[in-house]
């Protein structure tokens, strides 16, 4: 029987990649993800994996050496943070193109300029409309269950796309915490074998993501659309399949958190939202009728869900660690867009925080809650910028 | 592993078998067309050789006389299939036997 252990987030979700018996492993030291690259590189030097841990020269290649294995019928694993997902970019549009199950984790962080190396979810976030599933943790077990998740849904024959687990850069993955890492045997008969559609073969030789010409590219690009929406059933499903077989429920569209007779409900994902429960618990305790609906896929957008979730609420607080610059947040008009098509007119306000890591605490989400409680509604807004260091924005000479 | 569906449709993941690129004739996307005017070519190959595409070929059948040589020397011509007009061969062509002409339908 696995049993609870204190691990630190990476070294957890590194033990979890190695039971789920990757063939290749590429990736390029960056943080806050190194930890988890570093300990596989130890699991399979000390023979504890049969896998090919390919030392690349840069992210670019990590996605490119993952790339190529997979399409050579190999199960395979990258994992990064911030300019590393910058640098891999190019090859994750091939790689979601190409539908290879590839999985790679993501340790959230804040991307360059200014330089910063903690937490927000600007890398992900900036790749969001590659192909790639995005998944996100909220703590170092969802970080763990959901790698295991990962694997059985890239590789479904109705999904075969790219799959990158979100856990927060340092508030996952340097957090200890009381973590159950799976036994190896309910992990292999959980995932199976990865058999791939098609493999690289010098005795049937075939080439992947072909050239197309206007008249066939577009057929190309709904393939892609369409899987990532066929996926939303299979994530459910294999979801389901996981809890039945390990006892938790750490996969799934959404977590609706005190938020079925909530009339203020907080719309948020990632580690942040164990602050956000917390302050809920709080004013529950007072009488304030306050929920969180959790976005744990992104990626598809489970948006028929989100509705089901939202529709009784008075008011939303979309609480993101992103946005686009000159337009607002990335979650925030997600939320509206899904709403716009129900009869319910509900205000929905934006507030962006901790980017950069900029903490976040119990009393920044109370003002929040209360601000939106009152009635005020925002576009979108930049929570707790502190004036006082802005210069002046037209400098004169 | 699975099989490719027929040439008619594209598989998952766009995977095609080997050869595909000849059925894609990409001498559509030519708006100059090189045109060998055999009356200086000196067989030198210089154009076969800068050729990026391989398009240029010994026409096995035809030949000229070369006035200056006093001479007659093998026809070259263009796989006009493949063909982009890139005009690599009327640059470098040594003695300008050869004119670019615009496509024109």
């Amino acid at each position: 029987m696995s049993k609870k252990e204190i691990l630190e987030g990476a070294m957890a979700v590194a033990h979890a990649v190695a039971r789920c018996r990757p063939d290749v492993v590429a990736a390029y030291p960056i943080t806050p993800q190194t930890h988890i690259s570093e300990e596989l590189s130890t699991i399979i030097a000390d023979g504890e994996l049969d896998a090919e841990f390919v030392k690349v020269e840069s992210e670019f290649g990590a996605a490119s050496v993952v790339l190529g294995a997979s399409a050579a019928g190999a199960r395979a694993y990258t994992a990064t943070s911030s300019q590393g997902l910058m640098l891999m970019a190019e090859v994750l549009w091939n790689i979601a193109g190409m539908r290879l199950p590839v999985v790679l984790a993501c340790a959230n962080r804040s991307v360059s300029a200014p330089l910063s190396i903690w937490c927000d979810h600007q890398d992900a976030e900036s790749i969001r409309d590659c192909g790639v599933i995005q998944i996100y943790a909220e703590d170092a077990q969802e970080s763990v269950d959901q790698h295991i998740i990962a694997f059985k849904v890239a590789e479904d024959r109705r999904v075969l796309l790219p799959m990158m687990v979100n856990l927060d850069g340092f508030l996952l993955t340097h957090v200890f915490e009381p973590v159950e890492l799976p036994d190896q045997e309910p992990v292999d008969k959980f995932l199976g074998k990865f058999e791939a559609l098609y493999k690289l073969d010098v005795d049937n030789p075939m080439s992947f993501g072909c050239f197309t010409e206007p008249d066939k590219c577009m057929e190309g690009r709904w393939m892609i659309h369409d899987a990532q929406l066929r996926s939303l059933a299979v994530i459910e499903e294999v979801s389901a399949n996981f809890a039945k077989a390990f006892g938790r429920n750490s996969g799934g569209l959404l977590e609706e958190y005190k938020s079925k007779d909530a009339e203020t409900v907080l719309v948020a994902k990632g580690s942040i939202c164990g602050t956000i429960k917390d302050v809920i618990d709080e004013l529950r305790d007072k009488g304030q009728k306050v929920g969180l609906v959790r976005v744990k896929t992104f990626r598809p957008f489970p948006r028929q869900a989100l509705v089901k979730a939202l529709s009784g609420a008075k008011r939303i607080a979309v609480i993101e660690k992103g946005g686009s610059f000159g337009s607002g947040g990335i979650m925030t008009p997600d939320i509206k867009d899904a709403l716009y098509d129900t009869s319910a007119r509900i205000p929905v306000s934006g507030f962006c925080v901790q980017l950069g890591g900029r903490e976040i605490t119990a009393d920044g989400i109370k003002e929040i809650v209360a601000r939106v409680s009152k009635g005020e509604q925002v576009a979108y807004e930049y929570f707790g910028l502190k004036p006082a260091l802005l210069p002046d924005l037209v400098p004169v000479d | 592993m699975s099989k490719l569906p027929g040439l008619d449709k594209l598989s998952i993941g766009c995977v095609a078998p080997p050869g595909m690129s000849v059925l894609n004739k990409t001498g559509a996307w030519r708006t100059n067309r090189p045109v060998f005017k055999h009356v200086t070519c000196i067989g030198c190959r210089a154009c076969e050789l800068v050729c990026p595409e391989g398009c240029v070929f010994e026409n096995p059948g035809a030949k000229h006389t070369v006035e200056k040589l006093k001479r007659e020397m093998p026809n070259r011509d263009f796989d006009l299939d493949y063909c982009k007009g890139c005009g690599m061969c009327a640059a470098e062509c040594p003695v300008q036997d050869i004119d670019m002409v615009p496509e024109v339908r």
